[in-house]
């Protein structure tokens, strides 16, 4: 479903040119899970950002669903985003003043959905990830796993075929960020397409296809051997 | 996005700031406050003014001696000036449409009865003059209709000369002298108070012909007409110029019809009315500077915000409608306080001075709510802007 082609990213910093992606050739399948890991500074977040159309590419092109989405307006980049894409971020990204059931329903507000609809769904997230007793809380008022669990409640919300977490676990200890890998990966049971850019070879270790990228390039991929 | 969503969004981001909402609030009420109370004053005066020269009624004409041009010269040369005449007043009783008639001479006069002397305002009228000018009758009958180039000598006594010469005592059929002639009371006006800085109570009223010859005058210095509503009053006036330029041989008079000096008098209030209210605008001006000051802030602190909305599908202008309208909450609510308090301080002026007449007019109210709400658009339009325009990963990693 997402096909890179030559995907070239680069930025203009000063008069200099900094190449960020280089010639990216990637095809990941509806339902795959993937991890895309690398040193600091390799393109890791850039890559996901165009997967997920904040960014463009400089060169090349990006087929989402079979169609060519590398020269979409601004206007309908945000509609597929709406509507095909989720986001987890590191640091969670809620909104302070928000109680977690508003931030959960932002992107439904944001799309447009009748309050009716938006408050069945609304409910059922908070329930699948345990948050229906925190609904009235605000961020501030959540542990970091319960804030990243509202955060997965939110990126879900508009049923995306493709959810994106950039470092998901990153400001997490290990045991709730082994919980929350944990929620991420029963997404792919329901036919969620999941990308996870880490830096813990434990946590990239669990993906079906383990992307290696160094310098703007990838550099390999290895397979979960079956049965591990 | 849904119309009350967006009103929620941006009620919430009003609330999470709430000190700093309520001070570029205050910002714009401090300035409709001001507007609404300058303008206020100014519609309270213009209103005050209006009824203090309509209260001698509106469908009056003045004809006054000599062609007074548009500009307000007087065309001495090209004719004599001939005054105008009791025959002219008269004479005007031919017009159909014509009520009243009450020529007029005014001057400065003393007047003595009972050992007490005193200089008054001495005023030569018509037996019309009370229908005419509005001015009734409080004791005794007005002058009566007697041929008007020989009408006996009678006075009416204006409330206050009253007081002054027949304190305690009922002065008709006294006799009151006038620059040395003996004139009969027959009657006291009712009291009318001051209009605009004139007492008319401190008047005597005689015969026109009596206080011409007593002010040594060949002519009148006014006819005053009154004409029935129905009339149009280009009509009225042709009739009264045809009459007197027949008379005269030449349009040696000015017409001054209440109605269009009222017209003239309203415009220059409403233009000084204006000038309050553009006043008070420019304080107006200065919470949409605040405005203005606040949503750029609000913009760079919550950068990563905007771009999480833009993440989560947001488009550029959703995030371009939640601040826009959080720039114009804040100035509709500031506008609401203002007007509150804009009325509120009229009102108690009103109440302590009460002699200062205020009025807000519902239209006022709402276009001054309408331009604050415009300041906070148009104060909100560039930060909201730079807002849209943000690079969503860019403002994703801003902190
Ligand atoms: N907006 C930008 N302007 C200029 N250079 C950028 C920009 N975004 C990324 N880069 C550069 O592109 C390269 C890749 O950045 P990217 O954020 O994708 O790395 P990363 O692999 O996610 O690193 P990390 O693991 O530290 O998050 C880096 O050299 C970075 O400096
Ligand atoms: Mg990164």
């Amino acid at each position: 479903m997402i096909e890179l082609s030559q995907v070239s990213r680069s930025f203009t910093v000063g008069d200099q040119q900094v190449a960020a992606l280089r010639g990216i050739d990637l095809n990941i399948a509806a339902g795959d899970y993937v991890s895309i890991m690398g040193p600091s500074g390799s393109g890791k977040s850039t890559l996901l950002n165009l997967i997920g159309l904040l960014d463009r590419p400089s060169s090349g092109t990006y087929r989402l669903d079979g169609g060519d989405v590398t020269a979409l307006t601004d206007e309908q980049q945000a509609k597929v985003r709406s509507e095909k894409v989720g986001f987890v971020f590191q640091a969670f990204h809620l909104v302070p003043r928000l109680t977690a059931a508003m931030n959960i329903e932002l992107p439904l507000v944001l799309a447009g959905i009748s309050p009716a609809e938006r408050k069945i769904r609304v409910a059922q997230l908070l329930e699948n990830y345990g948050l229906t007793d925190r609904a009235d809380h605000r961020p501030d008022q959540l542990s970091g796993g319960q804030r990243q669990r509202v955060a997965i409640a939110r990126a879900t919300s508009m049923h995306p075929a493709v959810l994106l977490a950039d470092e998901p676990t990153g400001n997490l200890d290990q045991a709730t960020g082994k919980e929350v890998m944990n929620l991420l990966e029963q997404l792919v049971a329901q036919q969620v397409t999941l990308i996870v850019v880490t830096h813990d070879p434990a946590i990239g270790g669990r993906a079906k296809r383990q992307v290696r990228m160094v310098d703007g390039q990838i550099t390999g991929e290895a397979g979960r051997s079956a049965g591990a | 996005m849904l119309f009350p969503d967006l009103i929620r969004l941006t009620t919430s981001s009003f609330l999470s700031y709430r000190v700093r909402s309520f001070l570029t609030g205050l910002g714009i009420a401090v300035g409709i406050a001001a507007v609404i109370l300058l303008t206020s004053i100014g519609e309270g005066l213009h209103q005050f003014v209006l009824a203090e020269f309509s209260q001698f009624g509106t469908n009056l004409i003045g004809i006054q001696p000599g062609k007074k041009q548009t500009h307000g010269a007087s065309v001495g040369m090209l004719g004599s000036v001939r005054p105008l005449s009791i025959e002219d007043a008269e004479a005007l009783r031919r017009l159909p449409y014509v009520e009243y008639i009450s020529p007029s001479v005014t001057g400065n006069a003393k007047v003595r009865a009972g050992g007490k002397t005193r200089r008054t305002i001495v005023s030569g009228v018509g037996p019309e003059m009370p229908q005419a000018l509005r001015m009734y009758v409080q004791t005794g009958s007005f002058l009566p209709d007697d041929d008007p180039t020989q009408a006996r000598a009678f006075v009416v006594l204006g409330a206050k000369i009253r007081q002054e010469l027949f304190a305690g005592q009922n002065p008709l059929g006294s006799y009151l002298r006038v620059g040395g002639q003996r004139y009969r009371v027959i009657g006291v006006m009712e009291p009318k108070g001051q209009v605009l800085g004139f007492d008319l109570d401190d008047t005597v009223y005689i015969p026109a012909a009596r206080a011409m010859e007593l002010f040594n005058r060949a002519g009148l210095m006014e006819i005053h007409v009154t004409y029935r509503p129905s009339a149009e009053l280009e009509q009225v006036e042709a009739g009264i110029r045809g009459i007197l330029t027949a008379r005269h041989g030449s349009e040696d008079f000015t017409l001054v019809p209440q109605e269009k000096a009222l017209e003239v008098l309203g415009s220059v209030l409403d233009v000084i009315t204006f000038a309050v209210g553009a006043l008070g605008g420019i304080s107006l001006l200065v919470g949409g500077v605040g405005i203005l000051t606040i949503m750029t802030m609000a913009v760079t602190e919550r950068t990563s915000e905007i771009g999480l909305l833009r993440a989560l599908g947001a488009r550029e202008r959703q995030v371009l409608a939640l601040f826009l309208g959080e720039a114009m909450l804040l100035s509709a609510l500031g506008g609401l306080a203002g007007l509150a308090l804009g009325v509120g301080i009229a009102q108690g002026l009103h109440l302590l001075f009460p002699a200062l007449p205020v009025h807000t007019p519902w239209l006022f109210a709402v276009l001054a709510e309408l331009s604050a709400v415009t300041i906070g658009l148009a104060a909100g339009v560039a930060p909201a802007m730079r807002a849209a325009r943000l690079d969503p990963v860019e403002a994703l990693h801003a902190e």
